[in-house]
């Protein structure tokens, strides 16, 4: 068993996009997958985040802890959300992003998570 | 397979090639038993290293590819024996193997299990780029060393061997799986690896020098109608393959210079080939299930029936055009279609289908506006559609060929 992070590609203002209808259609759709994800036992951990503006940026510079104003990386591009999920392989992986692709209605990128190579 | 006096005059380069042949088969098998690409890669390059001393000496032996597999599993064992980590490894696949585990050079075993199969769908899994796809294929299935495989896509060695490792690396990171996709995944994961066979060939097709890709494309056509055999597609790739390599030798001058279809000395045509890419595409038609590779071949096999441009099917050539541009509607098929319609309704019909595509990036775009417009009189406008032609070709033959305001190819 492998551990991925899928996470969700959201672009700036792209859900206002969406009519009222959609966003519950896509609602529907998300929790359906959780379900399966959960009863499937793939299902680790998801969460869909609040906008880059809400974002914080801790570092250490020269010993000294420094908070700004975040997000990290300012790109029209930024991550909406994640899934944590267990699969066989990157075959069963990218089953699991087509679905979520699916329900989101944004692109998913799938990461092997390092702890997977044993 | 050679007898004992050809084994006696077996030398270095006839190892290579007898080498090259089964090598694909072996890293195969050994990334099947040890789920390690870089480990199978490895020892069959050290297996090849004892073939290289050994065979001119002894000869060769009766199941050569069974010699390679066998002397590579025990080069694989005796490194994993030496290193700590492998001697975990071990002990998962210790079950796997059979008895004999004694080090020292085997004479033969018996049949090898072929897992190129599930080989070349990990190479050409969708998760790796085209160009890493590429390099994969030819390297652990065609054998081919890093430096061939860099010289044949014109990149630098350490280019191709960085793009190799990382193709390795997400292979095994992400845990691409080596098997064979079920039935319903077949489809998709068919069409890179047909994709892949066919970029190689065309590699092939338009390098300089003759580094053996078209016959290596050929090869693993082969295998994959040998080991798909219900795949049309795969069939309709390996005939299309065969029907243009019977004119290969006829599509260029000494001088490297493109020979247009129309004036190329049909006599040279490899018959052999031809029958046999004939034979599949009528196979094919029997079993009515067309795609785009199918079509081509039923397209070129067309062709290849005419004694000439003017003894050619034209009606029978648009009428194909017209099916697959219905299965692949892409503007470089538009156009092909379109000189096809020229050989049936006239310049004036091809030119007027030709200015409606959106390809003007394309030089054969130019190329075969250029052809018309100069049938039809239009001598300023063709000379100038030449010159942008020849400024966008992407090999000097055709650069200078289209430089001459010759002909369109097609």
């Amino acid at each position: 068993m492998a551990q991925y992070l899928l996470s969700v590609h959201s672009v700036d203002g792209e859900p206002a996009d969406m009519t009222e209808e959609e966003m519950q259609q896509s609602w529907k759709q998300i929790q359906v997958l959780n379900e399966e994800l959960k009863s499937a036992g793939a299902w680790l951990f998801s969460g869909r985040l609040h906008e880059p503006g809400t974002a914080t940026v801790v570092r250490i510079a020269d010993g000294e802890v420094v908070t700004t104003d975040g997000p990290f990386v300012e790109a029209r591009e930024h991550l909406g959300g994640f899934y944590i999920i267990e699969a066989e392989d990157l075959d069963a992986a990218l089953v699991w992003a087509s679905r979520a692709a699916a329900a989101v209605g944004k692109p998913i990128e799938v990461w092997p998570f390092a702890a997977a190579e044993a | 397979m050679a007898d004992g006096d050809a084994a006696a005059r077996l030398d270095q380069v006839e190892v290579g090639r007898i080498f090259r042949e089964e090598s694909g088969r072996s890293v195969a098998t050994l990334i099947g038993v040890f789920g390690d690409i870089d480990l199978a890669e490895d020892a069959v390059q050290e297996a090849f290293a004892v073939a290289l001393h050994r065979w001119p000496a002894d000869g060769l032996p009766p199941n050569p590819g069974g010699w390679i597999t066998t002397t590579a599993r025990h080069r694989a064992l005796d490194r994993l024996r030496r290193e700590a980590r492998g001697r975990e490894l071990l002990g998962e696949v210790a079950v796997l193997l059979p008895g004999d585990q004694e080090p020292g050079v085997p004479e033969e075993t018996g049949p090898v299990p072929d897992d190129r199969l599930r080989l070349i769908f990990t190479c050409c899994h969708p998760a790796l780029s085209t160009e890493a796809q590429v390099a994969l294929t030819l390297r652990l299935l065609g054998g081919l060393s890093t430096t061939q495989v860099a010289r044949a896509f014109l990149v630098a060695e350490p280019t191709m061997a960085r793009r190799l490792v990382r193709a390795k690396r997400k292979i095994k990171a992400a845990r691409i799986p080596y098997r064979v996709p079920a039935d319903h995944e077949l489809p998709g994961r068919l069409r890179p690896v047909l994709a892949v066979v066919y970029l190689v060939y065309t590699a092939g097709l338009t390098s300089a020098t003759d580094l053996g890709l078209c016959a290596e494309a050929i090869r693993l056509a082969r295998l994959l109608a040998s080991l798909l055999p219900d795949e049309p597609e795969v069939a309709g790739l390996l005939a299309l393959l065969l029907l243009t390599e019977s004119r290969r030798r006829s599509r260029a001058r000494a001088d490297g210079s493109l020979v247009l279809l129309g004036e190329q000395d049909r006599t040279r045509w490899d018959q052999a080939l031809i029958q046999e890419g004939q034979a599949i595409v009528r196979r094919c038609l029997g079993r009515d299930q067309p795609g785009s590779y199918q079509l081509q071949a039923a397209i070129n096999a067309v062709h290849a029936d005419a004694a000439g441009i003017e003894e050619t099917d034209w009606p029978q050539i648009v009428a194909l055009y017209d099916h697959l541009q219905e299965v692949a509607p892409t503007p470089v098929v538009a156009l092909n279609r379109a000189v096809a319609v020229g050989e049936v309704q006239g310049a004036a019909a091809a030119l007027a289908l030709v200015e409606e595509l959106d390809l003007d990036s394309y030089h054969l775009y130019h190329a075969t506006r250029a052809d018309l417009l100069a049938r039809l009189g239009r001598s300023i406008e063709a000379a100038a559609a030449y010159q942008r032609a020849a400024a966008m070709a992407p090999t000097d033959a055709e650069r200078d060929f289209l430089g001459r305001g010759g002909r369109a190819s097609r």
